[in-house]
């Protein structure tokens, strides 16, 4: 193993003033598996479409065991040996065709094949693929009947099949079961095992424990850390990932009048531990964790999108279990989803009926809207939150993604609310605008419970009065933002063991 | 200055086209200009456009109707069944097609939302199925006083007065016996849809829900009530259409209203290009309709043959189309 797979030398991208890679030292070594951590924005997609030929880098330079490796698009990339599996898993196989037609379908592209399709010929060569791979499916059924795991097995041998120097999995666990995920893992290992080069993209500690056999850890562009000697410092890992400089900003800690929102009991899924939390009338929680860890299952199931397995939701005092959206918004409880763009923004829409969106029955006399209404409303909240148009009348489109974040969370804020979620309310959003977003917050908290979903640290620490951890489905640990431990708070999202797990009094 | 242009030119192109046209028509062809030819043009598209603004509420959605123009036929074979045959009373006959029409909407809806059929697909199905069940009953023959049953009996029943009073009677404007009914109820619907599509908050979340139908959920819409709402709009305005018809054609003719399904999908898709809107609204679907009744109102005087009809409407429909996408997406890409 003397040549390096994949060596990477100072790579420098930038999408015009934004410095997405900031000189990037990468090497992939043959027959090792590397995880490559970084939260989101922390530039690890790009750094991954520069290696599979889909952006070229602006500086810096690439070798591929030795050769200079110079990517004209993805095509090129693949023919030189970097072979990608993406995320979304229906990228990699065509859900209609049969698993052979799959596995062979890079064969049925080369000019060499010729026109007719020798079916026999082709259901031997998948059979002989699939063998060497492990998978074990039925080569005639459908790709769409099969599991999002066998699915995921297909569209790495389908990669596979190309006899990669280097194979890039980007998280290829997210839509897996732990089962699942385990026969992934035994393939990766045949796959080391073969010598080939494996760059990793996870957030899930357990996944990482279980094959990485070194970590590259990106934060803002840059290596923040690379972590190869036995044990592996898991810990030092997601501190260079999450980070913990110095807040600018100063939360007085409030610690909440009565309870509002008591979870008793609650099991987000069948054999979870079951979660025990209060959030108070004036209190902001953060729930942090990591992909996984069971934020999103609770924000869902307070939202009236998912039933909990068992356990009871008290709001003021009263049983709260809404079947939809719906009967959570009309019980006071508001959220603002992640990912704007698909979940929360309507395209169509200007800002004012964007903002007015849940509270239009209030805002219309009969069924009549009252456009000035819904303008003078809207604009308060423009003013009040320091969004930046022109008039309320503007399409959501012309405004940046901080203001239209903005919009998004002022949409809430129309009325009051008994409880409020916010999943991911700082994401692609810039450091102004999350700043005048985190100050309203707090400054409008009173007479609510306000619950703030968190993947990052820093802006836990900007928001909340307490920072509440979630692993694998459970409240692992609780910390007071007031001289936060940060190494024991880094710790319980890792998932590390500490002395003090379950729930804190 | 010439984003000014291009601006100008979405929002208004169209309108000024149309009346460039009636200018045009108006010099061209003697007589085109009057309240009579104007009476005529409303005439010849107040069907298709109650149909089109129907379509135009699941268009709204998100959606798409095709069985309007199955279910205005059945509304046609219904009522001369329910009067000629059953020998009821007007009042029961629309009755019977607006109740019928609402179903059919509610079937479409339910089949969308409840059982994820694709929407085109869904109510493609149910055009196939309504134009074979409207034959069923009659065994394919068209419906009129005096044909003969299959038990041997006489059909003795006749529409009534009342109810050919809806398809054929003419108000007095400015000239006597001027305006016909269905323009009235044309007219009538428009303005209804309009104000609901527009200034209600129904309306106005159905928008949502065709822009952003996850957005529109996650804010507590209820995503499936309204989708079947529009399908039954659909449904029951395609009934109001299939009344008047029968009320002008006064019997069963199983083979009229072919072009509706075209000519309304047509007209609904040119409203897209009115005012720059860029998406579907009653207005829209009003001016689509009207523009397409004035251009083959002012060939068919200037001696254009029949047979040119549909490929005008055609073209007039791509042009539209262009319009809408083409232009609105360079508007917006230079727009920041």
């Amino acid at each position: 193993m003397s040549v390096d797979a994949l060596k990477v030398n100072d790579l420098q991208k930038s999408f015009g003033k934004n410095y997405v890679l900031r000189g990037i030292d990468v090497t992939l070594e043959p027959g090792s598996v590397a995880v490559l951590m970084g939260a989101n924005g922390a530039g690890k997609s790009t750094l991954v479409k520069v290696m599979c030929g889909h952006h070229r880098a602006d500086g810096g330079s690439m070798s591929l065991a030795g050769q200079p490796f110079d990517p004209a698009d993805a095509a090129d990339a693949i023919r030189q040996g970097v072979v990608t599996v993406h995320q979304s898993i229906d990228d990699g196989v065509i859900p209609d065709l049969d698993v052979a037609n799959n596995l062979m379908l890079d064969r049925l592209v080369e000019r060499s094949h010729g026109l007719f399709v020798r079916e026999r010929h082709l259901r031997a060569e998948a059979a002989k693929v699939a063998a060497e791979m492990g998978i074990d499916v039925n080569l005639r059924a459908r790709v769409s009947d099969l599991s999002v795991a066998d699915r995921q097995m297909i569209a790495i041998a389908r990669a596979m099949a190309r006899a990669p120097k280097v194979l890039i999995l980007d998280e290829p666990t997210s839509s897996l079961s732990a089962t699942e995920a385990d026969r992934l893992f035994a393939l990766i290992d045949r796959l080391r095992d073969q010598g080939v080069a494996i760059l990793y993209i996870s957030h899930r500690m357990s996944d990482i424990r279980r094959i990485a056999d070194r970590i590259i850890v990106m934060r803002d562009g840059a290596i923040s850390g690379t972590f190869d000697t036995e044990p592996l410092d898991y810990e030092a890992a997601v501190t260079a990932m999450l980070g913990h400089r110095m807040t600018e900003v100063d939360v007085t800690v409030q610690s909440g009048s009565a309870p509002v929102l008591e979870l008793a009991d609650l099991r987000l899924t069948q054999g979870a531990a079951p979660i025990n939390l209060q959030a108070r009338d004036g209190e902001v929680v953060a729930l942090v964790g990591l992909l996984g860890s069971g934020k999103s299952r609770l924000a869902d199931i307070l939202y009236g999108m998912a039933r909990p397995a068992s356990g009871t939701v008290r709001i003021n005092g009263s049983d709260y279990a809404p079947n939809s959206v719906e009967d959570a918004v009309a019980q006071g409880v508001f959220m603002s989803p992640k990912d704007r763009g698909t979940n929360a923004v309507i395209p169509a829409f200007d800002i004012a009926d964007n903002m007015t969106l849940p509270f239009l029955k209030g805002l219309s006399v009969g069924s009549f809207l009252k456009a000035s209404r819904q303008k003078t409303r809207a604009q308060e909240m423009v003013s009040q939150l320091g969004i930046v148009c022109q008039s309320v009348g503007d399409g959501i489109g012309t405004l940046s993604g901080g203001n239209q974040q903005k919009v998004m969370i002022a949409r809430w804020l129309l009325e009051p609310a008994k409880v409020l979620l916010l999943d991911e309310p700082f994401q692609g959003v810039d450091i102004g605008a999350r700043r005048d977003i985190g100050r309203h917050i707090r400054a409008t908290a009173k007479g609510r419970a306000t619950l703030v979903f968190l993947a990052e640290i820093d802006e836990a620490l900007e928001i909340a009065d307490r920072i509440v951890v979630m692993n694998e489905g459970a409240i692992v640990g609780e910390h007071k933002n007031q001289n936060v431990d940060l190494g024991a708070l880094v710790a319980d999202i890792s998932g590390a063991q500490s002395t003090d797990t379950g729930t804190h009094p | 200055m010439n984003d000014r242009l291009l601006d100008f030119a979405i929002r208004y192109g169209f309108l000024i086209l149309l009346f460039g046209l009636i200018v045009y028509f108006s010099l061209a062809a003697p007589g085109f200009f009057g309240p009579l030819s104007a009476a005529f043009v409303l005439q010849s598209v107040a069907i298709t456009g109650i149909l089109a603004l129907g379509v135009t509420c699941t268009l709204v959605v998100g959606g798409f109707d095709l069985s309007i123009g199955a279910v205005a036929t059945s509304a046609l074979m219904l009522s001369a069944y329910s009067m000629v045959i059953l020998e009821h009373p007007t009042i029961v006959a629309v009755f019977l097609c607006l109740a019928m029409g609402a179903l059919v909407g509610l079937i479409n809806g339910l089949l969308i939302v409840k059982f994820r059929v694709p929407d085109l697909l869904a109510t493609l199905g149910m055009m196939f199925l309504l134009i074979g069940l409207q034959r069923i009953p009659t065994q394919g023959n068209s419906i009129a006083t005096g044909m003969t049953l299959t038990d041997g009996t006489v059909a003795e029943g006749t529409f009534s007065a009342a109810f050919l009073w809806l398809g054929r009677h003419r108000f007095d404007v400015v000239i006597e016996r001027l305006l016909p009914m269905p323009v009235v109820i044309f007219i009538g619907i428009a303005v209804l849809i309009w104000l609901f599509l527009g200034f209600t908050r129904h309306g106005r979340l159905m928008y949502a829900i065709g822009s952003n139908e996850r957005a529109a959920a996650l804010v507590g819409t209820p995503v499936n009530r309204y989708k079947i709402a529009a399908y039954m709009i659909s449904g029951v305005t395609a009934s109001i259409g299939g009344i008047l018809l029968a009320a002008r054609l006064g019997r069963g003719d199983i083979a009229s209203g072919n072009n509706l399904l075209l000519d309304s999908v047509a007209a609904a898709l040119i409203g897209f290009a009115v005012l720059g809107a860029a998406r579907p609204n009653a207005f829209g679907t009003a001016i689509g309709a009207l523009f397409v009744g004035i251009l083959l109102q002012g060939m068919t005087m200037m001696n254009a043959p029949y047979y040119t009809q549909d490929f005008v409407k055609g073209a007039v429909l791509v042009a539209a189309l262009v319009f809408t996408f083409y232009l609105s997406s360079r508007r917006s890409g230079a727009g920041h």
